[in-house]
């Protein structure tokens, strides 16, 4: 089973319910943070890292030998990223999004692809728990392949926890499509609510299920727990605002391991996910 | 004309509440909304719209079942796994490359332009605003980024203000690199954690990258003041000028949930107090 952690709104805590869940459920469980330009998963499970890998995406290079300026690259590309220019082509690799159909249209067969680094995907263990992340290279836009490549670990049988970023658009969208379930974690303050409705949109776009888990459930109004009762989406957890708690977060330490009593009612969030979606 | 750009790289550490701040305490000044994603200034600004203009960017592929022979080579090229074995496009997947629509012998693929979200300009209790919705699940948001951005620079000097502050996207990706470019100076707005240290670290290195003047705040600071201390050593390490601690104060939670600023909700809370003194200190370094 796949379940996403989202939230539309930023720090509302995903990074707290993804890795408190992920160790609260012992073995055959891996957490993969599809949080690329800021993941955090990885400063509370500390994994060791076994393996770095660096990803690339495809991007044109034209041979000028072959090249008879015809300008048909220029024509297929919709991102501006191969251009003639008098008597040169220039590619443009970081606007180029890897499609292919320079290289597919150009009929002297003068292009090839080479890679742009999009950033690295590290993965390791701690204890039982798989632990993947990738990390976006700073100065590169696009976050949607590399998240894609980081799902690619997932595994079949296991129970995978992704720790998505904050947001409704394509980055969010990829750490979610194809999930079994997507547990929204908000906060409830006009903003976290007004967040959260984008991201109930988008999970009903993609057509998943979803269930509500509310951080410091004490903090705001009433107003997001109307809102779930209305739209019919359970609330599966409240996580009361405590300083021990945002403390603990503070120093990169899990809610489980400074009050172990947590770790039952993490595992009963998940039963109550299964019985949902499982 | 100046614009000051707050972001975070992590998300939730507080850059709306402190923008709603400044908007109380700075004159003549247009206020733009660049979180495109998820935009949450106008729950306390509550602009009025004077204009509302369709955001229009990138296209998607269609195939027309009545001409398609089914020949599979749009299948072949795809490489976004778009389009499925009975020959309909995903929109989702469609990442707009127009490479089926290039090739298909049939032309049985239509390539429409999408509308993908809507921008306004507003007027508010604090001056003009321009912000922006991009559809849920949309693509582009560094597009409309760049569009909002220009139409607040520009609602500027229809209006002879000399200023603009631009709440920016969390993260380090596409819109906040948007969010960027030929701006004055950025405000890197975090909080005393490790993940805030780590996510403010990253969003540095890219403000760096692009050659943009860099101050920080440490917000919620005596949460881990030890947290705090790293973050503004790492700060002056790489002169990122440090503009002061702000409290952690319920307050400002209580003004978001009335849909004020802090400063209209409790102007001697010890939270307000802090924002003020680091736009004093911000107003007078760059000769606002």
């Amino acid at each position: 089973m796949i379940i996403s952690i989202a939230s539309g709104k930023g720090g509302t805590g995903k990074t707290t319910v993804a890795t408190n869940l992920a160790v609260s459920l012992g073995s055959d469980v891996q957490i993969l943070d599809c949080d690329v330009e800021e993941p955090n998963s990885h400063l509370f499970i500390q994994p060791t890292i076994e393996d770095v890998k660096t990803i690339t995406t495809p991007v044109p290079e034209v041979d000028m030998k072959k090249c008879n300026l015809c300008g048909k690259c220029g024509e297929i590309c919709q991102f501006k990223a191969i251009v003639v220019i008098g008597e040169t082509v220039l590619p443009f690799h970081e606007l180029c999004h890897s499609c292919g159909g320079c290289m597919e249209v150009c009929p002297e067969k003068a292009i090839t692809e080479t890679g742009r680094e999009l950033g690295i995907i590290e993965r390791g263990h701690r204890n039982g728990l798989e632990f993947v992340h990738g990390k976006l290279r700073v100065g590169e836009a696009m976050s949607p392949p590399l998240i894609r490549k980081v799902r690619e670990y997932a595994r079949p049988g296991t129970l995978t926890i992704i720790d998505a970023p904050p947001g409704t658009s394509c980055p969010v969208i990829a750490s979610m499509k194809g999930a079994d379930f997507v547990l929204l974690v908000t906060e409830p303050t006009p903003f976290g609510l007004h967040d959260l409705k984008l991201a109930v949109g988008a999970v009903r776009i993609l057509g998943i299920l979803c269930g509500l888990v509310i951080n410091r459930s004490d903090m705001g109004d009433d107003q997001v727990k109307k809102y779930a009762e209305e739209e019919d989406i359970p609330v599966l957890m409240e996580i009361p605002f405590d300083r021990r708690i945002a403390e603990a977060y503070s120093r990169g330490e899990m809610i489980v391991e400074v009050m172990p009593e947590w770790k039952e009612r993490f595992s009963e969030l998940y039963h109550r996910i299964e019985k949902i979606a499982g | 004309m100046k614009e000051i750009v707050i972001i975070s790289g992590k998300g939730g550490t507080g850059k709306t509440s402190i923008i709603a701040a400044f908007a109380s305490l700075a004159k003549n000044k247009v206020l733009c909304d660049a979180d495109v994603d998820a935009a949450d200034l106008h729950l306390i600004m509550y602009p009025d719209v004077k204009e509302r203009h369709d955001f229009e960017s990138g296209h998607t592929a269609i195939i027309d079942q009545g001409k398609c022979t089914q020949c599979g080579l749009c299948r072949e090229l795809c490489r976004w796994n778009a389009i499925s074995e009975d020959f309909v496009v995903d929109p989702i997947e469609c990442e707009g490359c127009g490479v089926c629509y290039y090739f298909c012998p049939e032309e049985a693929i239509d390539f429409p332009l999408n509308t993908c979200g809507e921008w306004y300009l507003s007027e508010t209790r604090f001056g003009p605003m321009a912000h922006a919705r991009l559809g849920i699940a949309q693509e582009n948001s560094g597009k409309l980024v760049s569009l909002i951005r220009q139409e607040g620079k520009k609602l500027a000097e229809e209006k002879k203000l000399d200023l603009v502050l631009t709440d920016g996207p969390p993260g380090i990706g596409c819109p906040v690199i948007a969010s960027l470019g030929g701006a004055t100076a950025v405000l890197i707005v975090t909080e005393p954690t490790v993940s805030g240290r780590h996510d403010m670290e990253r969003v540095a290195e890219l403000a760096a990258f692009f050659k943009i003047p860099s101050m920080v705040c440490v917000n919620k600071f005596d949460l881990n003041p030890s947290e705090g201390e790293a973050i503004e050593a790492f700060a002056k390490e790489r002169n990122i000028t440090v503009m002061g601690r702000v409290p952690f104060d319920p307050a400002f939670t209580k003004a978001m949930v009335q849909g004020k600023t802090i400063v209209e909700f409790d102007g001697r809370s010890k939270g307000c107090e802090a924002v003020k003194n680091i736009w004093e200190d911000l107003a007078q370094g760059l000769e606002i």
